[in-house]
């Protein structure tokens, strides 16, 4: 059980439904650090972060009469924020390529030659260094945003792959379709920095 | 460096997700195992792939949210009153 499966039986939905404000508040202290962490690690910048944040709780405010409780509050929370962070991206870059003009059903992207080198064995203080830490990140804002986005939920968040569909408002096929590329990815990018590494070291 | 292109082993590359999962049919598991011990290229693959998972997750730490911004929040929700009790929850 997660830390957030352990929140969520806390809350009442009847409370929440009829706008009852110290209900909220222990929503709000509950997921918000979740909620925060995402839109970092999506947007990258902690100002923007911080709006996506305020806008999700706002949003969510005002949803709360309507939520019927089919999703999980923070499987509902995360969607708020993933359309948000979306809307925010769209709003800085208005010229930017749509969420699926990169997500075509050709596999070309996947049947490209895999670097091959056996970086596991790099010992861990070098694998979490705080330089590679920083390469972990900035690999994610590599990522097209809907890879970024299913990756993020999946395998940082830690949601379900279901919750995941839910949170992303597509079927459980396309977030292992999504997930898979951006494990590739990420996959090659890190073998070519810890490559480096390697070679730093010989 | 050395590049895998056997196409052969993309098979193996689009269950590769679901293996790690833990989502895959047994007897597909079984085949990628038997794969791996023979194809060193793949077992390269399978493990890196492995990790690149295991570092975001180890990485990740707990959700933190800076007390200022944390501040701004509850304001802006109008929820300054709770602001203490959530604090005495947070550390119950």
């Amino acid at each position: 059980m997660t830390n957030q499966d352990r929140t969520e039986a806390h809350f009442s939905l009847e409370a929440l439904q009829n706008g009852d404000q110290a209900e909220f508040a222990r929503v709000v202290e509950a997921y918000s650090g979740y909620i925060y962490r995402l839109a970092l690690k999506m947007l990258q910048n902690p100002q923007d972060a911080e709006d996506v944040l305020q806008e999700t709780f706002i949003k969510a405010f005002h949803a709360l009469p309507k939520f019927q409780g089919q999703s999980k509050i923070s499987t509902w929370l995360y969607r708020i924020a993933t359309n948000e962070a979306l809307m925010f991206l769209r709003k800085k870059r208005p010229d930017s390529i749509s969420v699926e003009a990169n997500l075509q059903d050709d596999n070309d992207e996947d049947k490209k030659p895999l670097q091959i080198v056996d970086w596991c064995c790099l010992p861990e203080n070098e694998l979490v260094s705080d330089e590679a830490r920083q390469h972990l990140d900035d690999s994610i804002t590599q990522l097209p945003e809907s890879l970024r986005l299913a990756f993020l939920l999946r395998d940082v968040e830690g949601l379900s792959t279901r919750e995941t569909a839910e949170a992303l408002e597509i079927s459980e096929t396309a977030v292992k379709t999504r997930l898979h590329r951006a494990r590739l990815s990420l996959r090659e990018n890190l073998t070519a920095y810890y490559q480096g590494q390697i070679l730093e070291r010989a | 460096m050395m590049h895998h292109d056997h196409k052969n082993c993309y098979h193996i590359l689009d269950s590769l997700s679901d293996y790690v999962d833990g989502e895959l049919r047994e007897e597909l598991c079984h085949e990628i195992e038997r794969h791996i011990a023979d194809c060193e290229d793949c077992r390269i693959v399978v493990d890196t792939y492995k990790k690149t998972i295991y570092l975001y997750h180890e990485t990740v730490g707990e959700p933190e949210i800076p007390s200022d911004v944390r501040l701004r929040l509850f304001r802006r929700l109008d929820l300054e009153d709770f602001l203490g009790d959530a604090i005495e929850e947070t550390h119950e």
